[in-house]
């Protein structure tokens, strides 16, 4: 199982904060494409990822019981 | 404690403690930077500000900037509270305290930290204005990456 965290308007786009996926194996790029077959995200190939609370490239692994967050452009201070 | 340093909390931020974690008795200057919620953005009136964090990873990266001070600047302390949810106007969203020795390397220290406060921290904020609502990133009101997003030189500083 992989777990994915959305915030600001991806999480509003999907209507959720967290989704949950039964896979074993893939890449942040395998994951973003998956993900936007269901979900209405078209500005996943626009935002950062973060795979266990790190900046991750596309090309990176993902295995299961890896927490992945999508960043969009952050806007603190 | 080094991990309450930096902090990101839900409740207004009391700027006093954030100064008290820096003080000490080599310090000869203390820097405080403290961001607040703006009425105005070009012409467009703002009721109220909303923030949200992914909090692990805020955390982490504040005190990654806290890494990169330390290296740049060996002899500064730095603490930094970011504030999340609700914010009305004039409200304290960050506070960033920096003690050196001496003054240059405080006030370079603590603009540093601001600024990769805005690349590297997962926070994100939505202006609720008079006429609507945006989450603000990469919207028009606000382009903090010519790319729309920091490219991995600029995360990995």
């Amino acid at each position: 199982m992989i777990t994915v965290l959305l915030f600001a308007h991806l999480q509003e786009s999907v209507g959720k904060d967290r989704i949950q996926l039964p896979i074993e194996r893939t890449t942040v790029k395998e994951l973003k494409t998956e993900l936007q077959q269901t979900y209405p995200l078209p500005e996943l190939d626009r935002v950062m990822t973060a795979v266990n609370e790190e900046f991750a490239k596309n090309d990176r692994l993902i295995k299961a019981g890896d927490v992945v967050a999508f960043i969009p452009p952050i806007s603190g201070g | 404690m080094a991990s309450e340093l930096f902090e990101i909390v839900e409740e207004s931020i009391e700027v006093g403690d954030v100064i008290k974690k820096v003080e000490r008795r080599e310090a000869g200057a203390i820097t405080t930077f403290i961001g607040t919620v703006r009425e105005w953005t070009q012409g467009k009136q703002t009721v109220y500000l909303e923030y949200q964090a992914y909090i692990p990873m805020a955390v982490k990266m504040l005190s990654q900037i806290g890494d990169e001070v330390k290296a740049q600047w060996p002899d500064t302390i730095i603490a930094i509270t970011h504030r999340i949810g609700r914010l009305d106007i004039s409200e304290i969203a960050v506070v960033i305290a920096v003690s050196s020795p001496h003054r240059k390397a405080a006030y370079q220290a603590n603009e540093y930290a601001i600024e990769r406060i805005k690349q590297i921290v997962p926070i994100w904020k939505k202006e609720h204005w008079t006429d609507g609502e945006t989450w603000i990133g990469d919207q028009l009101e606000n382009v903090p990456y010519k790319a729309g997003k920091p490219t991995i030189k600029e995360i990995e500083g």
